[in-house]
């Protein structure tokens, strides 16, 4: 055989190793993590993890309920501010700007995408903490003092706080994606709506955002799952109580990510302390996981339908 | 006026507020960064490293952070390139653009990307317990680089669709085998885009906390050793932060400042190489 052909063969066998390692690397990750995390399956069972809010590794207690619980307050704040947000920022971008000032937002969203998380939490310490503090906080307790703004937790380290830092840091998720679905809309049915007399705001809302829809819904559970994960920026504003099952937005909240981070110090002293937290990853991954095949999917047939 | 034109301009107004509060919380953010950070910048914290008891106010600097982010972003930035350029020159050559074990690939990378980073490093952390590996610049490198591969190979990947198939099919035409074609030709017509997402994966790596703070550990020397713990930028601004005495706070603020700064200098940096690599680009 010719050596240059041998070459290409070794280059294909290689790269095709490769790919199966990268491949297989996401069954390894949950894998490793489930196995590790099965001695407090085993002890404590599974049930009982997730539906009790006890957390005292010292007498062998690993309800992760609470955690969850905060991990929900904290996405769900981030989502409601972010969603609309970014939506209608990625809507005027695509339907009203020029390409000029497309150019202008592209870097902007690039750095909200390339800032590092940790730089999020300093914003959230120096700047959300204290507006949350001395403005939202009691004008809150004044006005509204029911459900969700009851609370007495007077610090400004609560889940409004992470979920405010995590809604910026969603920003650029959501209005990337969502751009990239809203090209994907075919010029020719807007301009039969223009056609038939309709004006700009009426064609986005009755033929673009219908018929991008479905790549909408995706686009906003990858922004959740990125959200669902955000370690070092929340644990740095949102709190995290030990104990406290969060009931207001203002009170502190403690998600599972922020949990793994804190106790990396801790977790290798007691039993089965370190297998609770690895469980906590491996719920944090399948969660993720699963938000983002199913997004990944939608946005697949998505491109598939323009191709054909 | 007609009661459509006036909903017109009412979502119109709404879309501009929303795309302008967009806009103002990257400016908000690098505001906060540069006041706070500015006064408190000074020249001893770039060259020296933590003396004992830094981290109650006495004096010294975070040089043991910043070259240690570098080194593990360089090492890991290069491991990752090493396993991604193979992958997306397979993607593109071996396997043809839309079938469906190229579509299957990419479909994990894009999930690879989305799985947090405290995953990442809650795996590399198994991963040493399972080798007996403490924590260590090695562990930390590899952590990272599984965390950038998923983001450098998509990007590349994106700028290699752009590349027109009659280049390749050219190359075929006259005799060249995959690997020479891919070796030969794309990797320099792509240059400029493979140049872009190895400083942003470079970038995402030197940035991320989560993932290094089980694996590369921490320490007050520089980085000597491959199987010692190493210094990583985001982790001495999170510590700093987290002190309660203000003068080391106001040097976490500086630390955010220069984590800042290299953040946008790359992002400079990119914009500026992309433009000068396309010597070799055919039009």
């Amino acid at each position: 055989m010719n050596i240059r052909i041998l070459k290409d063969r070794i280059a294909e066998r290689a790269s095709f190793v490769l790919c199966a390692c990268v491949v297989s690397f996401a069954f390894l990750m949950g894998l490793s993590l489930y196995c590790r995390a099965r001695p407090v399956l085993a002890a404590v069972g599974l049930k009982a993890v997730l539906f009790s809010t006890f957390w005292h590794p010292s007498q062998s207690q690993f309800g992760l309920l609470s955690f969850i619980v905060g991990t929900l307050w904290v996405t769900a704040i981030a989502m409601a501010i972010a969603v609309p947000l970014s939506i209608m920022t990625a809507v005027y971008l695509s339907e009203y700007c020029t390409r000029r000032t497309q150019e202008f937002f592209k870097p902007i969203i690039d750095l909200l995408a390339g800032i590092s998380p940790v730089i999020y939490g300093f914003w959230g310490l120096a700047a959300v903490v204290p507006l949350v503090r001395d403005h939202l906080m009691p004008f809150c307790s004044r006005h509204m003092p029911f459900f969700p703004f009851k609370s007495d937790n007077y610090t400004g380290f609560s889940a409004l706080t992470g979920g405010i830092v995590l809604a910026v840091m969603v920003f650029p998720v959501i209005i990337a994606i969502v751009g990239e679905v809203l090209k994907t809309v075919p010029a020719s049915i807007k301009e039969a709506s223009f056609a038939l007399g309709a004006t700009r705001w009426q064609t986005i809302r009755r033929v673009v955002l219908r018929k991008a829809g479905v790549g909408i819904i995706a686009a906003i559970m990858l922004g959740l799952s990125r959200a669902f994960g955000e370690t070092i920026a929340v644990l740095m504003v949102a709190g995290c109580a030990l104990g406290i099952m969060p009931k207001s937005i203002f009170d502190p909240a403690y998600p599972l990510p922020a949990l793994i981070a804190n106790t990396y110090g801790e977790m290798m002293s007691i039993p089965l302390y370190d297998a609770a937290v690895l469980l906590a990853a491996f719920i944090l991954l399948v969660v993720t996981a699963v938000f983002n095949i199913v997004g990944w999917s939608i946005l697949l047939r998505v491109e598939r339908e323009i191709q054909y | 006026m007609e009661k459509r034109h006036i909903e017109e301009h009412f979502y119109k107004i709404l879309m501009m507020l929303s795309a302008a509060v967009v806009v103002a919380s990257l400016g908000l953010i690098l505001a906060t960064v540069f006041i706070k950070g500015l006064p408190a910048l000074k020249l001893d914290m770039l060259i020296k490293t933590p003396q004992g008891g830094y981290y109650i106010g006495k004096g010294g600097g975070i040089l043991n952070a910043i070259v240690g982010s570098l080194v593990l972003g360089l090492g890991a930035t290069f491991l990752a390139l090493l396993v991604s350029l193979p992958v997306v020159f397979y993607l593109h050559l071996y396997l043809r653009r839309n079938s469906k074990r190229a579509v299957a690939v990419r479909f994990f990378l894009d999930v690879l990307w989305g799985i947090p980073s405290i995953v990442y490093g809650a795996f590399g952390f198994t991963i040493m317990m399972f080798f007996g590996l403490p924590a260590s610049l090695l562990a930390g490198i590899i952590t990272v680089a599984l965390l950038i591969i998923p983001i450098m190979s998509r990007s590349m990947d994106e700028v290699m669709r752009m590349i027109p198939f009659e280049l390749t099919e050219t190359c075929f035409a006259l005799g060249s085998t995959r690997w020479e074609t891919a070796t030969k030709v794309i990797f320099r017509q792509a240059l400029p885009g493979i140049v872009t997402a190895i400083l942003i994966a470079f970038g995402r790596g030197i940035g991320d906390a989560a993932s290094v703070l089980f694996t590369a550990g921490f320490t007050d020397s520089l980085p000597y050793s491959l199987f010692k713990p190493v210094a990583t930028l985001p982790l001495a601004i999170f510590f700093q932060l987290g002190t309660p005495f203000p003068e080391v706070q106001d040097r976490g603020y500086a630390s955010a400042l220069v984590a800042t700064m290299i953040v946008l200098f790359i992002s400079i940096i990119s914009r500026f190489l992309s433009k000068r690599f396309t010597k070799n680009i055919v039009k």
